[in-house]
C-alpha cells in the first residue's frame, strides 16, 4: 500500500533523513515514534509528497509519487486525509466550510450538498451546532476534531495524523484517541501517525517504529516495543533522560 | 604588535568586496525566485479552473478597501500642487499653466506613484501578513494536502487584483487630484476657471493618461508578487511575519520609485 524505502533527506548542512525505509500495509494503523527534531514532520512530508527526497522513493500502491508530475501528485493527493499539529484550520473561513473544502472543490458539490456532508461529519467527530463559528471560537480539542472532520470529508483511503494529540490535555487526548480508532473502524481506511505520545502510541497502533537518527531503528506491535531489548528504544518509550540518547545541555 | 597599514588596507577591501559578493547573491537569489514565482502564477493564470470567486475577493480587498485612502491622498496631492504651482508661477506671471502642470504631474507621474505607494503600504502589508500567518500556522500545507496548488488558490487572484486595481484606482486618483487642483486655484486663488480647464486640456494628451496607466499596470503586478512571495516563503513564527510584512512593503516601494523612472524613460520618450 505505502512504502518508503532508503530516503535520504537534508536541509543545508543538516542530514535528516538517512535511509529510512518502512512499510504499511492496506488497512493498518503505523505510528511512527522519535524524539523532537528527528525527522517524524519531515517524514510524512515526504509521504503526502510536499517534500521530494535526495534520496530513495516513496511508493503508493508501486507507483514512487517523486516521479510523478505536479497534476498527478495533486491526483493522488485527493487519496489522502491529513490532520495537522495545530489543526491548521483556514481561519477565514467557517468550521463547515473548512470540512467541505475538498468536496466544493474536487468534488464540485453544490453549496448546500456539501454543507450536509460537512454537518455529518462533524457530527461523526462529536461536534454538533459548531458549523456556521470561525475557527478562533473553537477550542484546542474542537479545532483538532473539525481538523479531522475535514480530513475524513472527502473519504480518503490514507490519514495522516501529524502529533494528534499534542498541545491537548489527557482526556481531550484519549477522545481523539478514541476518534482516531473510530475512524479506523468505521472507514478502514491505512493511517500514519506521528508522535511521541507513548500513550497514545500504544493505543492507536497496529505497529509502532521508532524513528532514529534518520532511519527506524526498530518495528513492532505495541506489546513488542514494550518488551524491546534495544536500549536506544527502551530509553525513549520510558522517558528516561539517562541512556544512549544523549539530550541536548544536559550531561547526565 | 604593529600591523602593516597596507596589509590592514588590503584585508579592509577584501572584506568589503566579499560583503558586496554575498549582497549580490543574496540579491540575485531572491530576484531569481520572485521570478519563479511570477512564471509560476502565470501559468497558473492560464490553465483552468479559474479562481473567480477568490478574485472578486481579492479585488475588493485590494482595490475597493483602498480607495478611501487613495482619494484623500489624491484631493490633497492635487491641491498642495496647484497651491506651491500657482505662488511660484506668479513670480514670473505663469499661473495661467498652473492647470497644466497638476494635470501633467498627476496623470503621467503623482497618480500612479502615490496609488503604487498606498497600495504598497496598505494591501501590500496585508497580503504578506495573511500568507505569512497561513504559513506559519500549516495552513498553506493544509491546502497542498487537500489537492489544491497553493499558487492558483492564493497568488493568482491577488495578481489579477493589482494588476486590475492599480490602474483603476489610478483613474480614480487622476481625476480627484486634478478636481483638487481646481479647487484651490479657483476657488481658493481666485483664478478664472474657464483659462484653468482650457490650459488643462490643451497641453494634456491622451498618451500622458494611459501610459500612466500602464506604469500603474506594472505597479500592480509588482506589488502583487513581490508581497505574495515574501508572505508565501515566511520562515520563523510571529517574527518571521513581521519581517516579511516589513520586506514586501519595503521591496514593493523600492521597487515603484526605482521602476518608475525606467518606465517613464521608456514611456515619455
Amino acid at each position: 500500500m505505502l512504502e518508503l524505502i532508503d530516503l535520504h533527506k537534508s536541509f543545508g548542512g543538516n542530514h535528516v533523513l538517512r535511509g529510512a525505509s518502512l512499510k504499511v500495509e492496506k488497512g493498518e494503523s503505523m505510528v511512527v515514534i522519535g524524539g523532537s527534531g528527528s525527522g517524524k514532520s519531515v517524514l510524512i512530508k515526504h509521504i503526502i509528497g510536499t517534500l521530494k527526497p535526495d534520496k530513495g522513493s516513496v511508493l503508493i500502491d508501486g507507483a514512487d509519487i517523486a516521479a510523478l508530475s505536479e497534476n498527478e501528485l495533486y491526483e493522488t493527493r485527493k487519496r489522502f486525509g491529513m490532520l495537522f499539529q495545530m489543526a491548521a484550520l483556514f481561519d477565514s473561513m467557517r468550521v463547515w466550510e473548512n470540512v467541505a473544502f475538498a468536496l466544493m472543490r474536487h468534488g464540485k458539490l453544490k453549496e448546500n450538498d456539501a454543507k450536509e456532508i460537512a454537518i455529518e461529519k462533524l457530527r461523526m467527530v462529536g461536534l454538533v451546532g459548531v458549523e456556521n463559528l470561525m475557527p478562533s471560537e473553537l477550542s484546542g480539542g474542537m479545532k483538532k476534531r473539525v481538523g479531522l472532520a475535514r480530513a475524513i470529508a472527502h473519504e480518503p483511503e490514507i490519514l495522516l495524523y501529524d502529533e494528534p494529540t499534542t498541545g491537548l490535555d489527557p482526556i481531550m487526548a484519549d477522545a481523539i484517541n478514541d476518534l482516531i480508532i473510530e475512524m479506523k473502524q468505521k472507514l478502514a481506511v491505512t493511517s500514519v501517525a506521528i508522535t511521541h505520545d507513548m500513550h497514545s502510541a500504544y493505543k492507536i497502533a497496529d505497529r509502532i517504529a521508532m524513528l532514529y537518527q534518520g532511519r527506524i531503528i526498530e518495528i513492532g506491535t505495541p506489546d513488542e516495543i514494550k518488551n524491546t531489548g534495544n536500549a536506544i528504544v527502551r530509553q525513549f518509550i520510558t522517558g528516561s533522560a539517562v541512556g544512549p540518547i544523549k539530550v541536548e545541555g544536559v550531561t547526565a | 604588535m604593529t600591523v602593516n597599514p597596507v596589509i590592514k588596507f588590503i584585508e579592509c577591501v577584501g572584506r568589503t568586496i566579499t560583503l558586496l559578493w554575498h549582497t549580490f547573491i543574496a540579491f540575485s537569489e531572491e530576484l531569481g525566485r520572485i521570478m519563479l514565482l511570477l512564471f509560476s502564477s502565470i501559468k497558473q493564470l492560464i490553465l483552468p479552473p479559474f479562481e473567480v470567486k477568490n478574485t472578486l475577493k481579492q479585488i475588493i480587498e485590494i482595490g475597493i478597501k483602498s480607495m478611501p485612502v487613495v482619494l484623500i491622498t489624491a484631493v490633497f496631492t492635487g491641491m498642495v500642487l496647484a497651491l506651491q504651482s500657482y505662488t511660484g508661477f506668479k513670480r514670473f506671471n505663469a499661473e495661467v499653466l498652473v492647470g497644466t502642470v497638476v494635470a501633467l504631474s498627476i496623470t503621467r507621474e503623482l497618480g500612479p506613484v502615490l496609488t503604487g505607494l498606498i497600495v504598497a503600504g496598505r494591501a501590500g502589508a496585508a497580503m504578506a501578513a495573511e500568507l505569512g500567518t497561513m504559513r506559519v500556522t500549516e495552513q498553506i500545507d493544509a491546502l497542498e494536502t487537500l489537492a489544491t496548488n497553493p499558487v492558483k488558490y492564493l497568488i493568482v487572484p491577488r495578481f489579477i487584483a493589482g494588476v486590475i486595481m492599480l490602474p483603476a484606482l489610478t483613474v480614480i486618483a487622476d481625476f480627484i487630484g486634478i478636481i483638487g487642483g481646481y479647487f484651490v486655484t479657483v476657488n481658493l486663488l481666485g483664478a478664472n476657471s474657464t483659462v484653468y480647464w482650457k490650459r488643462t486640456w490643451d497641453y494634456l494628451e491622451t498618451s500622458d493618461i494611459y501610459n500612466g496607466l500602464i506604469k500603474a499596470c506594472f505597479f500592480g503586478a509588482a506589488i502583487a508578487i513581490i508581497s505574495c512571495y515574501k508572505g508565501f516563503y515566511t520562515q520563523g513564527g510571529a517574527e518571521g511575519v513581521g519581517k516579511a510584512t516589513t520586506g514586501a512593503v519595503v521591496l514593493s516601494s523600492m521597487t515603484i520609485l526605482i521602476s518608475d523612472y525606467f518606465l517613464s524613460a521608456w514611456l515619455f520618450k
